[in-house]
């Protein structure tokens, strides 16, 4: 009760964080889409390079993201820019490498060899090839990756308000440091519902970007397996 | 016309095509055959150059595909995979025209071009040209593939398996399409195939491979009446006697027989069991042994009698090795 009286007195600042939080969130994981895919096909296109990229990318999501915020404030105070957003974004940028990149290079792998072979022989260059094939195949799950590390990264942004990045963490640290419940609830809460609703937003996209022919595909192929 | 001159594969020191020779003139169909890994498919992508060859030349319409940039070479070329490859994201007129909008076609050009291919394939258009791959029969699909192949028109076509996956009732029907679409475009075409009874109804000409060599080159009557060795005498089987068979039709050897005392002059006794001229002689044998006659009428399709087949003419016809049959 007196949570949902703090969040109706409070909707300024709740709404205000909120932009905040969200606008780490998406500045980091648009670029990571940006970096991620690209560095998945060429994580297929060279094995050899590949590997050291899926495993660099894995290394990444290990460090806890506490030490991270903590590792780039010396290294960025030489800029000026130690502490606050920049530091979050970069940090969550890397977190979504690993996702991103893996998922990219899973698609662009399942592709039916034949369908290659197919577009080869006909005359498609690689990059025609990469476009009008692997990438439209590939969609479903790179899309589920850019999904994860969303989810993830709504998380991880809330720790981000010890480096004062803003966001929906201010409240929960606030609540914590003031022994506030009221706010620490409305925060973590706030988090949660984001991290649902930024999941289902991008199933819907997921679902625009899928082409109509492997909708179809994936239907059918779920009625043969139940009946 | 595809000449292929003193080709050759090596990986490392493993030789996978050896001084392989042969010209298929334009507007014929030469069938690659052999056992598995005997280098028919290897052949095959070294024309369209998915596989570089180690040394040797092919040229196409006299001109050494060489010269070209492999792109604008594989665009030139139909290319038919037992797989099928269709792409499952686009729809069936799209991919249809893949090479089309590759080459920068018209789109409303290219379009057409895809619809009255279907009908080529005995697809309907109205029905067809939206659907995805996936709402497709197998059978279905590799019309699609045939009808892909042809869309930007290129002189050649290469032919991997293309039928090797489809049941047997719609391979026998796909191949029949197939001879029917061929005589209407007269493509010059490659084809790989193991499958012998397919190599003696579809080629011109068979070029049989063993072990990276070309065993025999020659025409299905030269292979299964000639054989040159061994190899090719027992890959073409026991019955390759009966096979050859089924490279004439009842047409070929139908005669107007002499009046019976029984009946007016060549006309069907009670009992007589009668064919269609277009019969193969292998189907026409079989009846007779089934039904125990040594003649049957041959009917056309108005029901006419133009005559009977003997079963004499027909093993004289086995007899003779040199009959050329065209």
């Amino acid at each position: 009760m007196e949570t949902i009286s703090f969040v109706t007195s409070h909707m300024d600042l709740i709404v205000h964080l909120l932009g905040q939080h969200l606008y780490i969130v998406f500045i980091a994981v648009g670029l990571a889409i940006v970096t991620g895919v690209p560095l998945g096909i060429v994580a297929w296109q060279y094995p050899r390079t590949g590997r050291w990229i899926l495993a660099c990318a894995a290394i990444l999501m290990t460090i806890p993201s506490a030490a991270l915020f903590g590792l780039m404030i010396p290294v960025l105070s030489i800029w000026g820019q130690g502490i606050g957003v920049v530091p979050a974004i970069i940090a969550l940028f890397l977190y979504s490498q690993l996702p991103i990149i893996r998922n990219t290079h899973a698609a662009i792998a399942n592709v039916e060899p034949a369908l290659r072979e197919a577009a080869l022989g006909m005359g498609m260059s690689a990059w025609q090839r990469l476009c009008k094939v692997e990438l439209p195949l590939a969609m479903p799950l790179i899309m589920a990756g850019v999904r994860v590390a969303t989810v993830i990264n709504i998380g991880i942004a809330a720790i981000a308000a010890y480096i004062g990045a803003g966001g929906l963490g201010s409240l929960i640290v606030r609540g914590i440091a003031q022994s506030d419940t009221r706010q620490l609830i409305a925060g973590a809460v706030m988090i949660s519902v984001i991290a649902i609703a930024a999941d289902y937003v991008l199933a819907f996209v997921q679902r625009i970007l899928t082409p109509k022919g492997l909708v179809k595909l994936n239907s059918l192929s779920m009625k043969e397996a139940t009946s | 016309m595809i000449q292929i001159d003193n080709l050759s594969k090596k990986y490392g020191a493993i030789t996978a095509v050896e001084n392989v020779s042969f010209t298929v003139p334009e507007g014929k169909i030469c069938v690659l055959l052999g056992p598995s890994g005997c280098g028919k498919t290897t052949t095959l992508k070294m024309i369209n150059r998915l596989i570089p060859p180690t040394s040797g030349r092919v040229l196409i319409g006299g001109r050494d595909t060489a010269e070209l940039d492999t792109v604008t070479l594989r665009r030139s070329i139909g290319y038919v995979i037992q797989q099928v490859g269709l792409f499952p994201n686009m729809t069936i007129e799209d991919n249809i025209c893949v090479v089309p909008d590759l080459l920068g076609w018209d789109k409303a050009k290219s379009r057409k071009r895809a619809a009255e291919l279907l009908e080529v394939v005995a697809l309907d258009p109205a029905k067809f040209a939206k659907r995805f791959p996936c709402e497709l029969s197998g059978g279905q699909q590799q019309r699609v593939g045939v009808a892909r192949a042809l869309a930007a028109d290129p002189p050649v076509m290469l032919m991997d398996e293309p039928f090797g996956a489809i049941d047997p009732i719609n391979r026998e029907a796909i191949q029949d399409e197939f001879m029917r679409i061929q005589r209407q475009v007269r493509k010059t075409v490659l084809f790989v195939s193991h499958d012998i009874d397919e190599a003696v109804k579809m080629a011109d000409y068979i070029a049989l491979f063993n072990m990276g060599r070309i065993e025999q080159f020659g025409t299905p009557d030269d292979l299964l009446a000639r054989p040159v060795s061994d190899f090719v005498a027992n890959f073409m089987g026991n019955d390759r006697i009966l096979r050859r068979l089924s490279l004439l039709r009842a047409a070929d050897i139908v005669r107007a027989d002499a009046p019976r005392p029984d009946g007016g002059p060549g006309s069907m006794a009670p009992g007589d069991v009668a064919v269609s001229p277009g019969d193969d002689l292998r189907q026409v044998l079989c009846l007779m042994l089934e039904q125990g006659r040594d003649r049957v009428a041959c009917r056309d399709a108005q029901g006419a009698v133009v005559g009977f087949v003997h079963q004499r003419d027909i093993l004289v016809r086995l007899g003779d090795n040199n009959a050329t049959v065209a």
